[in-house]
């Protein structure tokens, strides 16, 4: 029989490939984009990458529609004079007067007074940039998205380990035979880690998943343990109970790698009480340890310089000093700390049986103890002894928002460093491992100005916009020990807000405290729906007026590619491009794409010219940059200095011949340096033969215990990674810590909390890890509102940029609420029916769903589904918009009004880390007479002018659509 | 005689929906497109997709388990869908066992689709013609692709590795001997389709411990004691007795 | 299943056409052998073929609705070997050509007497093309019947029953309306058409109300574990993958509720069988057109109804995989 329809003659055109990167999540796979006649026909992994090795998400595969969408901007457009912002009333203006109304605005207030000017960022992947031009122009209110994202999970392990997860480093599963997660969201990260967890399932490695809700990679866990959110810190505590109750800890690994034997004073009528004894007086070290702590040696029974090849410490005990200080090691005053930690107790918390407990502790200890990893590779340590091989033990651990997004995340965090340390798994075979920058110095040497003399008119920041504090001299405060940041990061209230605190950024600004502000830049966060807590509330803020009728933020420039919630708000909309419009960098100055086997950065190059007249945003800080003659973006004689953003990649240096840049890959006049070298004018063209990604593979000698292997120290330090070549140990007991708790005790000279935040940070910055209930939690009436409420992100979406994606939102068109049936059946609620959840902040309908893989305590729904009517462009009926729901609108930016003030943030203490899991609801079912819609709902938003169609049926065929024009 | 198949490992599949899109992204701009999307932008968005994921929760909390599971066309080695086509549009290639419609022959009577238990077949509501997984027919045989290329874009783009492709014939293909070795199984045996696709069941890795590896000889404990130790209390000999 | 119109109308029309032909046929030939006497050939036999011409178009009209490439229905006869359907197909405007032949032989008096016995029947031409017609008629009610019986996994359907039904139902709702028919343009075989499609009626209320019984007692061949193969007593599913619906939510449900199908089904339970058959007697006795007209045409919507639940009552196990979005 004859075959009409020939099944293999490929469509004919002129075909092409071109090599980018991903951009349709933060995991920056390498992609390779084949075009028809010009038109992107298929978008696939490429399999010569070293980050996603071929293969590609949902959302990657989806990229085409992200292309083609209707809801993309794509002229710049300013708000119709006299209307509401959030009316999305908005007329086409050109480029040159978009930049001209910048250039006014933005050269008066840098004059004036630059910290008038705050640029907030989302997923950006451009904060070396995003955060150069802040800097440049003089505002210390800058911050990305770190802050309402996974900050703890970065500075709780920074602050101990020197490192941390995903972009930082990660579990080498290659080589694990235990591998426990926690508290990990559907796709944090993404390629690597389904890549790498198959493997590690293939190779007969067994996994343990801690989650409240089994789905995503939780579902292939070998074994699920459910717990009650917000309790992990009572669990990891437990588990080190056990692991030192039972000596299943690597004490050989403790005593050299971690401050473990060294000793601290616990006499409290001493001046360095809770500090470490110290053979010298310390000197200033600026970011790095000197080598001068003390051991309690066992065979002289006497204090001694620790480290010495000849002194084998205790780890335990109380010891007395020569001149009658009692001091004990840092490990004693661990396990003093635990002690109260029992198993038996933690059930009661967590919900997990204490004898799952035990079997955890017990089956991490004897897999790191029993199944040791030898591997053939001579290194030498920081203090000159040689090693013939480097061992390890294959438990590993990985863990981010679950674990991050609770006010007591940042100590949860830090026992968790410190159970991996106990297991001795940092930076060794099958444990956790670095990538490069990392590991850093503890903090790492990056600081922001420490007062407000460092904003001044007309000059840039004196210091970064955001750093690592030391001690509380490095606070970025004022006389009065008030924030100097718009969003009270590096102040008293959040000393460590490593990444920002962008959630509270419009409340402050509206509540004028600290101040308020005059124009708003916001690039690419959808403030104005997901990345808000408290959403409705932050909408009225953004048009918020004041007596006078003018707005109480003056000014709102939004960066966007989509028709977001966000973008109806602005006064001015610049349209941003898609990624496969762009040149862009994922470089080495903000977070590279890094192996375990060596540092790797990538670039983004356009495969199709930009849609209308979308401009990338980087032109448009160089723009900006050079008009506003920003010194780092202008030559002497005031002359722009660089072309476009592909010219300033090029030949941007970090100083004047500091030879570093924002690529690390073919420096040097011909690309024969790597690193560190001159600026080669073809760089752009060998990444583009390369994949578009540079790799730099280390001798395996320098591929393991990076935080104490001298030649890897010595390299990084060569090339400009770090400034220092000494070792970074373990924090097991934190001074760093310590130091904010004396000042808030007032033992300690130098800056001091307002009294309102003495007992706080008293509380908070204890050198030891400890359990205590999240704030928002301590602070809910839980008979009222007992149950737990959780969002993740599911694998096929990315935040709410992909219900414009017309296959993704075919996936997961709207979301339902989660619900263990007996905990729905208590209400009456339906499977399938319409519920109210409700906190004491708001409260939301949707539909239920009853799951047998939550925990009963806990309701959950994917993130970001839901969306205002007719935002995306979407049509106003929308499933997003009917059905679908947002759970933000439960949760607070601000906790009730208590001891610290009245406007304090729903966050860490410690770090600002947005507190998102910490909310508290009660559910309902619904009437049957109300509406079968979702509440609440919004005004329709109408399109913007330069939005595509709203095609209601399509076929698409290599760029060309069936119906309707492009 | 080949038969080339699918092998879905639900050991490894975290259900990422990769499968899913990546699929469509190929097809809909080769020979089996344009795969028609209704309502992309509006109230019940719709369209034809030749392979979905699907999630399944087994058990009761806390034994839940949640089983990830991609389901596509299992082109089977009986057809069903085969015989009762009236047009002789369903058809089943001799050289590799592939089932394909022949969208120009199709009539879109639906038949087809009442005759596959597996509900595999999707209409095309613009063409209105059946179309369905072609195994990407028109990328395993294509020598302007690098080799390893040619394989089904799902296969490609599986960040688990999810799926296997090759010869279910075939003794010694990879995926025979996966389908062996794993306990590779078919959906619904009891119709007698003998469907090619297979998919490997949940293994699960435990660990026993002994109640000996908890008592350790190189318990770090033991180095914690300070100095010889001390005098016991009450007599001993030392007090009553010299030698 | 979802019950698609064109279905329901293109099987319950023919179904009508091709039992019409068979009373009509059935007179014609019990004429040749003087068992009846002979009617009118225009005004009986001529306009009987007609009106069962006329829904046979209108079945295979309707059947057009159900195709989505009505353009390339030709190619449907192509896989007779295999296809039911394409049997079907070839069969059905076969049929209707037989009787086109037949009726127009009585419109056009073309009718040649082939042979007359000593007894005096008569063996007109008309009567070889009739029978030839007869043979398809049942062909084609196994054909039609044997598109749904022969699809194994669909089990309400998979069944001699539905050959049995579908050839009863249609016979049955044939000879009403040839009650009707004779009623105003051959009174005299009122009693032939009324009794018997009360016989056949009455089967049919057996044979169906035999499949509602054996339906009822059907016990799932596939389950959720066989389904996706896990071994478990508790499957649910959470996701089918897809939120806005696909060709497998749409053509395999009904999207109603138990009591709408409950109704449906009580509705042509009565509206079949019992109610024709007390319009078909009281039709018969007293000759009235009208009562035997409604007859027909109760029992035609309670076919309509019955064929809805033919549809709707049929479980496709491949519903298994798209139970939840």
């Amino acid at each position: 029989m004859t075959v009409l329809h020939d099944p293999i003659q490929p469509p004919a055109g002129r075909i092409e490939t071109k090599n980018t990167t991903c951009y349709m999540c933060a995991c920056r796979c390498g992609i390779r984009v084949t075009l028809r006649d010009n038109e992107v026909r298929y978008i696939q992994g490429n399999p010569d990458h070293p980050l996603n090795q071929g293969v590609i998400c949902a959302k990657g595969a989806s990229g085409i529609m992200k292309q083609y969408s209707p809801a993309r901007l794509t002229k710049p457009l300013k708000r119709v004079e006299g209307a509401e912002r959030g009316a999305a009333q908005f007329e086409e203006i050109s480029w040159d007067e978009a930049f001209q109304i910048m250039e006014d605005r933005l050269s008066h207030l840098r004059e004036t007074d630059p910290k008038k000017f705050a640029l907030f960022t989302g997923r950006d992947q451009m904060q070396a940039l995003t955060g150069l031009f802040a800097k440049q122009f003089g505002t210390p209110n800058y911050a990305a998205h770190g802050g309402f994202c996974s900050v703890n999970m970065a500075a709780g392990m920074i602050y101990t380990i020197g490192g941390s997860f995903w972009e930082f480093g990660g579990p080498d599963l290659e080589r694990s035979k235990l591998f426990i997660m926690i508290g990990t969201a559907e796709d944090h990260h993404s390629n690597p880690m389904k890549i790498a967890l198959s493997k590690f399932k293939r190779d007969g490695g067994r996994f343990i998943s801690i989650n409240p809700v089994r789905t995503g990679y939780s579902a292939i866990a070998d074994e699920w343990v459910p717990i009650k959110p917000g309790t992990d810190g009572a669990l990891i505590l437990a588990l080190i109970h056990e692991l030192i109750k039972t000596g299943l800890y690597d004490r050989d690994f403790l005593v050299q790698y971690s401050n473990s034997a060294e000793l601290i004073s616990t006499d409290e009528a001493s001046d360095d009480f809770g500090l470490f004894v110290r053979t010298d007086i310390p000197q200033d070290t600026e970011c790095f340890e000197a080598q001068d702590r003390v051991w309690w040696d066992r065979t002289s029974d006497k204090p001694m310089h620790a480290r010495e090849e000849s002194v084998d410490p205790y780890l335990l005990g109380e010891f007395t000093m020569p001149d009658g200080r009692q001091v004990k090691p840092a490990f004693q005053l661990l396990k003093d700390r635990v002690e109260e930690y029992t198993p038996e107790w933690a059930a009661e918390v967590t919900g997990i049986p204490a004898e799952t407990i035990k079997t955890l502790a017990h089956e991490m200890g004897i897999t790191a103890r029993d199944e040791l990893i030898e591997l053939p590779i001579a290194w030498t340590d920081a203090w000159g002894k040689d090693h013939e091989t480097i061992t390890g033990n294959p438990v590993s651990f990985h863990a981010m928002r679950g674990l991050a997004a609770h006010s007591n995340g940042f100590q949860s965090i830090r026992a968790l460093s410190i159970l991996m340390s106990l297991l001795g798994t940092i930076d060794r075979p099958g444990g956790f491992r670095h990538k490069a920058p990392f590991p850093r110095p503890i903090p790492p040497c990056a600081k922001t100005p420490k007062g407000p003399e460092g904003v001044q008119p007309n000059t840039p920041l004196d210091g970064m916009p955001l750093g690592w504090p030391a001690e509380p001299n490095d606070l970025f405060v004022d006389d009065k020990g008030e924030p100097v940041r718009i969003d009270k990061a590096f102040s008293w209230e959040h000393p460590l807000s490593a990444h920002g605190l962008m959630h509270n950024a419009i409340t402050n600004a509206v509540n004028k405290d600290p101040y308020d502000i005059d124009t708003l830049l916001i690039f690419m966060a959808n403030m104005a729906w997901n990345s808000s807590m408290n959403t409705d509330e932050v909408r009225k803020m953004l048009n918020d007026k004041n007596e006078d009728g003018s707005f109480k933020i003056p000014f709102l420039i939004v960066a966007d590619a989509f028709q977001s919630e966000m973008s109806a708000y602005a006064d001015l909309l610049l349209p941003d491009t898609t990624y496969l419009e762009r040149h862009d960098v994922m470089s080495m100055l903000d977070r590279p794409i890094s192996e375990f086997d060596g540092p790797v950065d990538s670039v983004r190059i356009p495969v199709v010219p930009p849609t209308g007249e979308c401009k990338p945003f980087q032109e448009v800080l160089i723009e900006m940059g050079s008009r506003l003659k920003l010194p780092a973006f202008t030559n002497e004689d005031g002359t722009r200095k660089f072309r476009d953003y592909p010219d300033f990649v090029v030949n941007y240096e970090t100083a004047p011949g500091s030879g570093i840049g924002f690529l690390s890959g073919w420096r040097g006049k011909g690309g024969e340096k790597f690193m560190k070298g001159e600026p080669n004018p073809n760089q752009w063209e060998m990444y583009e033969k390369n994949n578009c990604v540079y790799h730099h593979h280390l001798p395996k000698s320098f591929q393991y215990m990076r935080n104490w292997n001298r030649g890897y120290l010595k390299w990084s330090q060569e090339h400009g990674l770090q400034r220092y070549a000494e070792p970074i140990n373990i924090h097991i007991y934190s001074e760093v810590l310590m130091k904010f708790r004396l000042a808030a005790q007032g033992k300690l000279e130098g800056k001091q909390p307002p009294e309102r935040l003495r007992k706080r940070v008293d509380e908070n910055f204890d050198p030891l890890p400890f359990y205590a209930e999240p704030l928002e939690v301590q602070l809910t009436d839980k008979q009222k509102y007992p149950l737990a409420a959780l969002t993740q992100r599911p694998m096929a979406m990315y935040h709410s940029w992909d219900s414009q994606n017309a296959w993704l939102r075919q996936i997961h068109a709207h979301n339902y609420m989660y619900i263990h049936p007996s905990t729905a059946q208590a209400q009456d609620i339906e499977d399938g029916g319409w519920m109210w959840a409700e906190s004491m902040h708001g409260k939301v309908r949707c539909m239920a769903r009853y799951s047998e893989a939550v925990e009963p305590g806990t309701i959950w729904t994917w993130n970001a589904i839901g969306k205002a009517s007719g935002a995306w462009n979407l049509d106003g009926n929308a499933n997003e918009a009917k059905k679908g729901f947002l759970l933000n609108h439960l949760i607070a930016e601000e906790l009730p009004k208590n001891e610290c003030g009245e406007h304090i943030s729903n966050s860490d203490p410690v770090t600002g880390q947005a507190g998102w899991y910490d909310v508290r609801v009660r559910v309902y079912k619904a009437k049957d007479d109300e509406p079968k819609e979702t509440y609440p709902q919004f005004d329709e938003m109408p399109a913007v002018p330069g939005t595509g169609e709203r095609r209601k049926k399509q076929g698409f065929f290599a760029g060309m659509f069936t119906k309707g024009a492009k | 005689m080949t038969q080339l198949a699918l092998v879905i490992d639900l050991n490894v599949c975290v259900g990422c929906h990769a499968c899913v899109t990546s699929c469509k992204e190929w097809n809909t701009s080769g020979p089996a497109g344009f795969m028609t999307d209704e309502n992309p932008y509006g109230k019940d968005p719709t369209g034809t997709f030749f392979n979905r994921v699907q999630t399944y929760e087994i058990g009761e909390f806390p034994k839940t388990e949640t089983l990830h599971f991609p389901k596509s066309c299992l082109h089977c080695e009986d057809a069903p869908c085969v015989p009762v086509c009236p047009t002789g549009a369903s058809y089943k290639r001799e050289q590799d066992g592939i089932v394909l419609v022949d969208y120009d022959k199709c009539v879109g009577c639906r038949y087809c689709t009442w005759a596959c238990p597996y509900g595999a077949r999707e209409i095309d509501e613009d063409q209105k013609v059946m179309k369905k997984c072609t195994l990407c027919v028109d990328r395993i045989y294509d020598e302007s692709l690098p080799e390893a290329e040619r394989k089904p874009a799902c296969v490609l783009a599986c960040p688990t590795s999810a799926r296997l492709f090759g010869d279910v014939h075939d003794p010694e293909s990879d995926v025979s001997v996966t389908i062996r070795e794993e306990g590779g199984y078919q959906l619904m045996p009891e119709w007698g389709t003998h469907p090619s696709n297979h998919y490997l069941p949940r293994r699960k890795t435990r660990m026993h411990i002994h109640e000996d590896e908890l008592q350790r000889a190189d318990n770090p404990l033991n180095k914690e004691q300070r100095g010889p130790s001390g005098p016991v209390e009450g007599t001993t000999l030392d007090d009553s007795t010299s030698w | 299943m979802h019950p698609a119109f064109s279905v329901i109308f293109l099987t319950t029309l023919i179904g009508v056409g091709q039992g019409l032909f068979l009373a009509i046929f059935t007179g014609h030939s019990y004429a040749a052998v003087q068992l009846v006497s002979a009617q009118d050939s225009v005004a009986f036999y001529g306009v009987g073929g007609l009106i069962a011409l006329l829904f046979l178009i209108g079945g295979l009209t309707a059947s057009f609705f159900h195709l989505g490439r009505p353009e390339r229905a030709w190619r449907a006869a192509a896989m007779w070997r295999t296809s039911w359907l394409s049997r079907e197909v070839i069969v059905l405007p076969s049929l209707m050509l037989l009787i086109l032949i037949y009726t127009a032989m009585q419109f056009l008096d073309l009718d040649t007497v082939l042979y007359t016995s000593e007894k005096g029947n008569v063996l007109h031409l008309s009567l070889i093309i009739g029978t030839l017609a007869a043979i398809a008629t049942f062909v084609l009610y196994i054909c039609t019947a044997m598109i749904y019986a022969t699809i194994k996994f669909i089990q309400e359907w998979a069944c001699a029953l539905t050959v049995v039904n579908y050839l009863l139902l249609g016979t049955a709702s044939g000879f009403t309306l040839a009650a009707a028919l004779s009623s105003a343009n051959a009174p005299e075989l009122i009693g032939l058409y009324g009794k018997w499609a009360i016989i056949i009626t009455a089967a049919a209320f057996f044979t169906r109300g035999g499949s509602l019984i054996r339906n009822a007692r059907i016990k799932p061949i596939s389950t959720m574990q066989t389904a996706i193969g896990v071994r478990h007593t508790k499957i649910q599913q959470k996701s089918m993958g897809m939120q806005g619906g696909s060709m497998n939510t749409r053509d395999f449900f009904h999207h109603k509720t138990a009591a709408f199908l409950k109704i449906i089904k009580w509705s042509f339970m009565i509206l079949v069988f019992p109610l024709p058959i007390i319009l078909l007697w009281t039709g018969v006795n007293s000759g009235s057109t009208s009562v035997l007209l409604g007859a027909f045409i109760i029992q035609y919507i309670g076919l309509i109804a019955e064929r809805w639940f033919f549809f709707a009552q049929a479980n496709h196990p491949q519903n298994l995989y798209y139970q939840t979005t």
